[in-house]
């Protein structure tokens, strides 16, 4: 198996050509990249906005629970349909516009609840002090909220690529470059039986598999380490060994990511069990 | 639609209960997996990170690639069920090994100091007083858990399982085929919506029913 990817992996005829490894890894990146984008563009304002007024959280919660119910594969299959026949001629409209579409619902969520809550959870006197100094609410806002959120954001854009990038590969299914047409096409020709054509399948499904996964890593590297050193130093206290514990200490354990949202579940979910 | 559902209910209703199936026991699954792992990240001090961060790592794996890959670890059929099982239990266990471990610290020492001092043993204590206490924390990753697991089963139709995804590709090939599309494919995402909501609302009512002292609190 190991050898049947590597033999894949390290042939120069699978990287080249319109539907070879290295288009597919280009296209994922750049299908992923323009779901990240937008989703960033809508739903960071938006959750600033929230956060600093106060006013609509309400929907905060309501659109990042509903959004984990979203059925991707449904959705993306729908708008398929409905979009293909006003396509003609040969474009990649009709398969881009559907997955973009799944892609974006999916990042805005995590984006923006992440956003939200950041700016939620900077503390009341630190905000009153900020007033206090003369500072008007847009300077609030940049200069102390923002900072202050900043890791819970970028964990939350992290969360966001994470799912964009391991939900890209389901655009195979209706005909969309990217890497889970290695996947997919592999799958379709038998993998994991012992001949030779079965072996190249199991090569091309593995090389694709592989590729998304070092992708999926890579991404939430780069940005955990722009994430560590783009981080206010005010917060992190990575300019000094901390021997006066400040009151951000206990934040900075919270803001901890692995991707997996953990900023929301623990605060909205006792809410919603009392709201039962 | 209903003309559709009538002619097709049995098989409409079978893959309703297989969604389910996928859909819970791998949770089952890895929450029986996660309990001891997130325990000694709870009480071993140095044991937090790496558990943490390896479970974060494996959490970065697309869940596609998993499903693709289990054949060739555990040598199964790739049309197989349990490869799927397999693939979002270990999903599961990612996710809630931080939760349980975080849910067992939450519980304050002093709780834990009464607890022994009432006579408990460092097992009884564990069962009787820091599990319950954990629970409310647990039970919001479980409901993160299962509801995901819902969209993610549905993309397991790429690898051929049966399930609500099944109605799904019927209608996209049926509109490929020039015929009608929209009872399967309606049904089936009609279906899944429901499946989540459902799910969700029965972690929440177990969550209710296995912490009765915060309703009491609740009503004064």
């Amino acid at each position: 198996m190991i050898g049947d990817w590597w033999a894949y992996m390290t042939n120069p005829d699978n990287w080249s050509g319109k539907s070879g490894l290295k288009a597919n890894v280009l296209d994922h990146i750049a299908y992923s990249f323009v779901a990240v984008a937008i989703a960033v563009i809508i739903a960071v304002p938006l959750g600033l906005w929230i956060g600093h007024t106060g006013k609509g959280s309400t929907l905060v919660v309501g659109t990042v629970n509903a959004s984990r119910a979203l059925p991707t594969f449904g959705l993306m299959v729908l708008l398929y349909i409905w979009i293909a026949p006003h396509f003609t001629g040969k474009t990649n409209l009709p398969y881009i516009v559907p997955v973009e579409f799944v892609l974006l619902l999916l990042a805005i969520p995590p984006l923006l609840s992440n956003t939200y809550a950041g700016v939620q959870s900077v503390d009341p006197a630190m905000r009153d002090a900020a007033y206090g100094m003369g500072m008007t609410g847009p300077q609030v806002l940049t200069k102390a909220e923002i900072p202050n959120a900043f890791p819970l954001m970028m964990s939350g854009l992290r969360a966001a690529s994470l799912q964009v990038i391991a939900t890209a590969t389901i655009g195979a299914y209706i005909g969309l470059g990217g890497l889970g047409q290695p996947i997919y096409d592999g799958t379709q020709q038998g993998p994991f039986q012992d001949n030779p054509q079965s072996q190249i399948a199991t090569g091309e499904l593995l090389s694709g598999a592989f590729l998304v996964a070092a992708l999926a890593l890579a991404v939430d590297l780069i940005l955990a380490t722009i994430q560590r050193y783009s981080t206010s130093r005010g917060i992190t206290g990575r300019y000094r060994k901390s021997n006066l514990p400040g009151p951000m200490e206990a934040e900075l354990e919270f803001s901890e990511p692995d991707g997996s949202e953990p900023a929301l579940t623990p605060q909205h979910a006792p809410s919603g069990a009392a709201a039962l | 639609m209903w003309a559709y559902y009538q002619q097709y209910s049995s098989q409409i209703w079978s893959l309703f209960w297989s969604h389910t199936k996928l859909s819970v026991i791998p949770v089952v699954i890895g929450l029986i997996v996660a309990l001891p792992l997130g325990w000694l990240a709870a009480r071993l001090r140095w044991s937090y990170p790496p558990i943490v961060s390896m479970a974060g790592l494996l959490y970065t794996i697309p869940s596609l690639v998993l499903f693709v890959v289990m054949p060739g670890i555990l040598g199964t059929q790739i049309l197989d069920v349990v490869n799927v099982i397999v693939a979002l239990s270990i999903y599961a266990v990612a996710l809630l090994v931080r939760v349980v471990a975080d849910g067992l610290r939450s519980v304050p020492f002093e709780t834990k100091q009464a607890a022994t001092a009432m006579g408990y043993k460092p097992v009884g204590r564990f069962f009787a007083v820091e599990l319950p206490l954990a629970v409310p924390v647990i039970a919001a990753g479980v409901r993160v858990a299962v509801v995901s697991n819902v969209s993610l089963v549905a993309v397991a139709t790429l690898i051929g399982t049966q399930q609500l995804g099944t109605l799904i590709s019927d209608g996209l090939a049926a509109s490929q085929g020039g015929g009608s599309w929209q009872s399967p494919l309606f049904i089936g995402i009609i279906l899944a919506v429901v499946l989540a909501l459902i799910l969700d609302f029965s972690v929440q009512l177990l969550t209710r029913w296995l912490t009765p002292w915060r309703r009491a609190v609740g009503r004064s």
